[in-house]
Protein backbone atom coordinates (compact mmCIF):
# COMPACT_ATOMS: atom_id res chain seq x y z
CA UNK A 1 0.00 0.00 0.00
CA UNK A 2 1.38 3.06 -1.19
CA UNK A 3 2.25 6.43 1.24
CA UNK A 4 1.37 9.56 -0.19
CA UNK A 5 2.64 12.83 0.64
CA UNK A 6 3.47 16.34 -0.66
CA UNK A 7 7.29 16.84 -1.24
CA UNK A 8 8.17 20.44 -1.45
CA UNK A 9 4.69 21.16 -2.01
CA UNK A 10 4.35 18.32 -5.30
CA UNK A 11 2.01 15.24 -4.62
CA UNK A 12 4.56 12.12 -3.91
CA UNK A 13 4.03 8.47 -3.05
CA UNK A 14 6.06 5.72 -2.13
CA UNK A 15 5.66 1.74 -2.03
CA UNK A 16 8.74 1.41 0.06
CA UNK A 17 8.31 -0.59 3.62
CA UNK A 18 6.45 1.36 5.39
CA UNK A 19 9.04 1.19 8.52
CA UNK A 20 11.79 2.37 5.96
CA UNK A 21 13.43 5.42 7.04
CA UNK A 22 12.02 8.92 5.52
CA UNK A 23 15.77 9.85 4.52
CA UNK A 24 15.96 6.59 2.13
CA UNK A 25 12.94 7.75 0.05
CA UNK A 26 13.68 11.16 -0.32
CA UNK A 27 17.42 10.09 -1.23
CA UNK A 28 17.34 6.49 -3.29
CA UNK A 29 13.86 6.63 -4.53
CA UNK A 30 13.37 10.26 -5.26
CA UNK A 31 16.97 11.42 -6.11
CA UNK A 32 16.81 14.26 -3.81
CA UNK A 33 20.06 14.23 -2.56
CA UNK A 34 20.82 17.37 -0.72
CA UNK A 35 19.44 15.75 2.49
CA UNK A 36 22.87 13.79 4.39
CA UNK A 37 22.93 10.88 5.81
CA UNK A 38 25.47 11.43 8.76
CA UNK A 39 24.51 8.75 11.80
CA UNK A 40 21.99 6.84 11.15
CA UNK A 41 20.44 7.52 14.51
CA UNK A 42 19.11 10.96 14.49
CA UNK A 43 22.00 12.25 16.50
CA UNK A 44 23.86 14.40 13.85
CA UNK A 45 21.15 16.49 12.34
CA UNK A 46 22.61 15.74 9.01
CA UNK A 47 19.07 14.44 7.64
CA UNK A 48 17.07 17.23 9.17
CA UNK A 49 14.21 18.28 7.00
CA UNK A 50 10.94 19.52 7.80
CA UNK A 51 7.65 17.42 8.36
CA UNK A 52 4.52 19.69 8.41
CA UNK A 53 7.02 22.69 9.19
CA UNK A 54 8.88 20.99 12.00
CA UNK A 55 12.23 19.86 12.38
CA UNK A 56 12.60 16.27 11.74
CA UNK A 57 15.48 13.49 11.53
CA UNK A 58 14.93 11.49 8.83
CA UNK A 59 17.19 8.82 8.74
CA UNK A 60 14.80 8.00 12.18
CA UNK A 61 11.62 9.00 10.97
CA UNK A 62 9.60 5.51 9.21
CA UNK A 63 8.46 6.58 6.10
CA UNK A 64 4.81 5.31 7.06
CA UNK A 65 4.68 8.36 9.70
CA UNK A 66 4.49 10.87 6.57
CA UNK A 67 1.05 10.16 5.21
CA UNK A 68 -0.94 12.99 4.27
CA UNK A 69 1.53 15.48 5.55
CA UNK A 70 3.67 17.87 4.02
CA UNK A 71 7.93 17.62 3.42
CA UNK A 72 10.30 20.03 2.77
CA UNK A 73 13.63 19.17 2.19
CA UNK A 74 16.86 21.92 1.74
CA UNK A 75 15.82 22.02 -2.75
CA UNK A 76 12.21 23.26 -1.26
CA UNK A 77 13.11 25.52 1.42
CA UNK A 78 13.66 28.32 -1.30
CA UNK A 79 14.45 29.40 -4.71
CA UNK A 80 17.35 29.53 -6.46
CA UNK A 81 15.82 33.06 -7.78
CA UNK A 82 14.77 33.52 -4.63
CA UNK A 83 16.49 31.99 -1.90
CA UNK A 84 15.08 31.75 1.61
CA UNK A 85 16.93 33.81 4.74
CA UNK A 86 18.69 31.06 5.96
CA UNK A 87 20.53 30.45 2.65
CA UNK A 88 21.03 33.60 1.42
CA UNK A 89 22.56 34.21 4.96
CA UNK A 90 24.68 31.08 4.72
CA UNK A 91 25.95 32.64 1.10
CA UNK A 92 27.04 35.94 2.48
CA UNK A 93 28.70 34.73 5.51
CA UNK A 94 30.62 31.76 3.19
CA UNK A 95 28.99 29.15 6.50
CA UNK A 96 29.83 26.20 4.62
CA UNK A 97 33.41 24.23 4.78
CA UNK A 98 33.37 20.69 3.09
CA UNK A 99 29.05 22.03 3.23
CA UNK A 100 28.26 17.95 4.03
CA UNK A 101 25.55 19.14 7.22
CA UNK A 102 24.92 22.08 6.00
CA UNK A 103 21.48 21.31 4.58
CA UNK A 104 20.60 19.66 7.98
CA UNK A 105 21.83 23.29 9.84
CA UNK A 106 19.78 25.31 7.36
CA UNK A 107 16.82 22.75 8.11
CA UNK A 108 17.01 23.21 11.65
CA UNK A 109 17.88 27.22 11.77
CA UNK A 110 14.68 27.90 9.21
CA UNK A 111 12.30 25.49 12.10
CA UNK A 112 13.81 27.88 14.96
CA UNK A 113 13.00 31.25 13.26
CA UNK A 114 9.40 30.37 12.50
CA UNK A 115 8.90 30.36 16.44
CA UNK A 116 12.01 32.17 17.47
CA UNK A 117 12.29 34.91 14.92
CA UNK A 118 14.65 36.85 16.98
CA UNK A 119 16.91 34.53 18.13
CA UNK A 120 19.74 35.34 20.99
CA UNK A 121 22.92 33.00 21.43
CA UNK A 122 21.38 31.20 24.02
CA UNK A 123 18.28 30.70 21.74
CA UNK A 124 20.97 29.36 19.22
CA UNK A 125 22.55 26.99 21.42
CA UNK A 126 19.43 25.75 22.92
CA UNK A 127 18.25 24.98 19.48
CA UNK A 128 20.83 24.42 16.89
CA UNK A 129 22.17 20.77 18.22
CA UNK A 130 23.56 19.82 14.79
CA UNK A 131 26.80 18.20 14.28
CA UNK A 132 29.83 19.88 12.41
CA UNK A 133 32.85 18.11 11.82
CA UNK A 134 34.55 21.24 10.12
CA UNK A 135 33.41 23.08 13.36
CA UNK A 136 31.45 26.30 11.33
CA UNK A 137 29.75 27.00 14.53
CA UNK A 138 31.04 30.34 14.88
CA UNK A 139 29.63 31.20 11.19
CA UNK A 140 26.67 29.56 11.49
CA UNK A 141 25.99 31.85 14.76
CA UNK A 142 26.70 34.86 12.67
CA UNK A 143 24.10 33.91 9.73
CA UNK A 144 21.78 32.88 12.16
CA UNK A 145 21.55 36.15 13.31
CA UNK A 146 21.99 37.49 9.99
CA UNK A 147 18.88 35.18 8.58
CA UNK A 148 16.93 36.71 11.09
CA UNK A 149 17.71 39.81 9.94
CA UNK A 150 17.06 39.09 6.34
CA UNK A 151 13.45 37.64 7.68
CA UNK A 152 11.81 40.89 8.83
CA UNK B 1 14.23 -43.31 43.29
CA UNK B 2 16.78 -41.79 45.74
CA UNK B 3 17.58 -39.68 42.76
CA UNK B 4 14.38 -38.59 42.30
CA UNK B 5 13.55 -37.55 45.64
CA UNK B 6 16.68 -35.75 45.30
CA UNK B 7 15.79 -33.33 42.53
CA UNK B 8 12.24 -33.54 44.04
CA UNK B 9 13.02 -32.30 47.41
CA UNK B 10 14.33 -29.32 46.93
CA UNK B 11 11.87 -28.32 44.46
CA UNK B 12 9.01 -29.21 47.46
CA UNK B 13 10.59 -26.97 49.91
CA UNK B 14 10.94 -24.40 47.19
CA UNK B 15 7.29 -24.28 46.26
CA UNK B 16 6.36 -24.13 50.26
CA UNK B 17 8.67 -21.54 50.79
CA UNK B 18 7.21 -19.11 47.73
CA UNK B 19 3.67 -19.99 48.88
CA UNK B 20 4.54 -18.87 52.61
CA UNK B 21 5.68 -15.32 51.67
CA UNK B 22 3.77 -12.51 52.10
CA UNK B 23 2.10 -10.98 48.88
CA UNK B 24 3.92 -8.32 47.67
CA UNK B 25 2.34 -4.93 48.94
CA UNK B 26 0.62 -2.97 45.92
CA UNK B 27 2.34 -0.22 46.67
CA UNK B 28 5.75 -1.69 46.89
CA UNK B 29 5.06 -2.99 43.48
CA UNK B 30 4.07 -0.02 41.74
CA UNK B 31 6.58 2.16 42.87
CA UNK B 32 9.16 -0.85 41.63
CA UNK B 33 7.84 0.39 38.52
CA UNK B 34 7.89 4.12 38.90
CA UNK B 35 11.30 4.34 40.18
CA UNK B 36 13.07 2.60 37.34
CA UNK B 37 14.73 4.89 34.89
CA UNK B 38 12.29 3.91 32.34
CA UNK B 39 10.36 6.16 33.99
CA UNK B 40 12.18 8.62 35.92
CA UNK B 41 14.15 9.65 33.12
CA UNK B 42 11.73 11.62 31.57
CA UNK B 43 10.18 12.79 35.52
CA UNK B 44 13.18 14.93 35.87
CA UNK B 45 13.65 17.60 38.29
CA UNK B 46 14.80 20.09 36.24
CA UNK B 47 14.66 21.30 32.82
CA UNK B 48 16.76 18.20 31.13
CA UNK B 49 15.50 14.99 30.73
CA UNK B 50 17.95 12.24 31.38
CA UNK B 51 18.35 8.84 29.09
CA UNK B 52 20.01 5.12 29.01
CA UNK B 53 20.54 2.60 31.44
CA UNK B 54 22.65 4.96 33.62
CA UNK B 55 20.06 7.88 33.46
CA UNK B 56 22.96 10.31 32.26
CA UNK B 57 21.90 13.90 31.33
CA UNK B 58 20.09 13.27 27.82
CA UNK B 59 22.40 14.49 24.82
CA UNK B 60 22.63 17.27 22.43
CA UNK B 61 21.42 19.92 24.92
CA UNK B 62 17.76 18.55 25.14
CA UNK B 63 15.82 20.72 27.07
CA UNK B 64 12.02 20.75 28.63
CA UNK B 65 11.17 23.61 26.93
CA UNK B 66 7.75 25.79 26.98
CA UNK B 67 5.35 22.92 26.76
CA UNK B 68 7.30 19.80 28.10
CA UNK B 69 8.19 18.76 24.25
CA UNK B 70 11.18 20.76 23.48
CA UNK B 71 12.16 23.64 22.17
CA UNK B 72 11.19 25.21 18.59
CA UNK B 73 13.76 23.04 16.46
CA UNK B 74 14.81 20.26 19.13
CA UNK B 75 11.33 18.74 20.27
CA UNK B 76 10.88 15.72 21.46
CA UNK B 77 9.01 14.66 18.36
CA UNK B 78 12.45 16.00 16.02
CA UNK B 79 13.81 12.19 16.94
CA UNK B 80 11.12 10.71 18.93
CA UNK B 81 8.21 8.88 16.61
CA UNK B 82 4.66 7.26 17.99
CA UNK B 83 6.79 4.06 17.84
CA UNK B 84 9.82 2.40 18.56
CA UNK B 85 12.60 2.83 15.66
CA UNK B 86 14.49 -0.20 16.44
CA UNK B 87 16.94 0.13 13.22
CA UNK B 88 18.22 3.31 14.87
CA UNK B 89 17.28 2.75 18.08
CA UNK B 90 15.29 5.82 19.19
CA UNK B 91 12.18 5.03 21.43
CA UNK B 92 9.29 6.16 20.57
CA UNK B 93 5.59 6.09 21.98
CA UNK B 94 2.57 8.32 21.49
CA UNK B 95 3.00 12.00 22.85
CA UNK B 96 6.55 10.85 23.84
CA UNK B 97 7.63 14.18 26.29
CA UNK B 98 8.61 15.05 29.76
CA UNK B 99 6.51 14.98 32.83
CA UNK B 100 5.40 18.23 33.50
CA UNK B 101 7.96 20.31 36.25
CA UNK B 102 4.83 19.62 39.20
CA UNK B 103 5.35 15.84 38.40
CA UNK B 104 9.22 15.82 38.81
CA UNK B 105 9.69 12.80 40.54
CA UNK B 106 13.84 13.15 40.61
CA UNK B 107 15.30 12.99 44.50
CA UNK B 108 11.70 12.01 46.01
CA UNK B 109 11.30 9.04 48.25
CA UNK B 110 8.80 6.45 47.35
CA UNK B 111 5.73 8.13 49.87
CA UNK B 112 7.07 11.72 48.22
CA UNK B 113 6.27 10.33 44.89
CA UNK B 114 2.79 9.01 45.97
CA UNK B 115 2.15 12.23 47.43
CA UNK B 116 2.82 14.33 44.32
CA UNK B 117 0.65 11.57 41.84
CA UNK B 118 -2.21 11.90 44.31
CA UNK B 119 -2.52 15.94 44.47
CA UNK B 120 -4.77 17.39 41.40
CA UNK B 121 -2.57 20.66 41.76
CA UNK B 122 0.49 18.96 40.38
CA UNK B 123 -1.11 15.82 38.37
CA UNK B 124 -3.02 18.00 35.83
CA UNK B 125 -6.37 17.74 38.19
CA UNK B 126 -6.66 14.06 37.70
CA UNK B 127 -8.81 12.55 40.57
CA UNK B 128 -8.27 8.99 41.65
CA UNK B 129 -10.22 7.03 38.89
CA UNK B 130 -8.54 9.18 36.36
CA UNK B 131 -5.27 8.47 38.06
CA UNK B 132 -5.34 4.72 37.56
CA UNK B 133 -6.36 5.27 33.90
CA UNK B 134 -3.22 6.81 32.89
CA UNK B 135 -1.23 4.70 34.91
CA UNK B 136 -2.45 1.66 33.27
CA UNK B 137 -3.98 2.59 29.76
CA UNK B 138 -1.48 5.69 28.43
CA UNK B 139 0.62 4.42 25.76
CA UNK B 140 3.19 6.58 26.90
CA UNK B 141 3.67 4.81 30.61
CA UNK B 142 3.45 1.62 28.97
CA UNK B 143 5.85 1.59 26.63
CA UNK B 144 8.36 1.36 29.75
CA UNK B 145 7.27 -2.40 29.56
CA UNK B 146 8.14 -2.53 25.85
CA UNK B 147 11.38 0.03 25.69
CA UNK B 148 12.86 -1.65 22.84
CA UNK B 149 16.81 -1.24 21.51
CA UNK B 150 19.52 1.16 21.54
CA UNK B 151 21.46 2.19 19.30
CA UNK B 152 23.34 -0.84 19.25
CA UNK B 153 20.28 -3.17 19.08
CA UNK B 154 20.86 -3.94 22.67
CA UNK B 155 17.50 -4.33 24.59
CA UNK B 156 16.71 -1.53 27.32
CA UNK B 157 15.76 -2.50 30.75
CA UNK B 158 12.57 -3.23 31.40
CA UNK B 159 10.69 -2.61 34.89
CA UNK B 160 11.45 -5.13 37.49
CA UNK B 161 7.47 -6.17 37.58
CA UNK B 162 5.49 -7.44 34.79
CA UNK B 163 2.92 -5.09 32.55
CA UNK B 164 0.40 -7.04 34.10
CA UNK B 165 1.41 -7.20 37.88
CA UNK B 166 1.78 -3.28 37.59
CA UNK B 167 -1.98 -3.05 36.31
CA UNK B 168 -2.85 -5.01 39.25
CA UNK B 169 -1.28 -3.45 41.34
CA UNK B 170 -2.21 0.11 40.86
CA UNK B 171 -5.71 -1.21 40.88
CA UNK B 172 -5.14 -2.76 44.22
CA UNK B 173 -3.63 0.41 45.80
CA UNK B 174 -6.21 2.90 44.74
CA UNK B 175 -8.89 0.00 45.22
CA UNK B 176 -7.49 0.03 49.11
CA UNK B 177 -7.53 3.94 49.37
CA UNK B 178 -4.26 4.49 47.76
CA UNK B 179 -2.07 4.44 51.06
CA UNK B 180 1.14 6.14 51.03
CA UNK B 181 3.29 4.28 53.58
CA UNK B 182 5.54 6.84 55.74
CA UNK B 183 8.13 7.68 54.70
Amino acid sequence: MPTNFNLNGKPASTNADPDSPLLWVIRDEIGLKGTKFGCGKAACGACTLHVNGKAVRSCSYAVKFVEGKEVTTIEGLGTEDNLHPVQQAWKEEIVPQCGYCQPGFMMATAAMLKEIPNPTDEDIDSNIVNVCRCGTYYRMRKAIHRAAHLSK
Amino acid sequence: MSRFLLVLLPLVALITLAADLPPADPFDTMMDVVTHKRCMNCHPSGNKPRQGEDSHLHYFNVQRGPDDHGVAAVQCGTCHQSKNNDYSGVPGAPHWGLAPLSMAWEGLSRAEIARVILDPEKNGGKNLEEIVKHMTEDELVLWAFEPGVDNEGIAREKPPVSEADFKAAVKAWAANGAPIPND
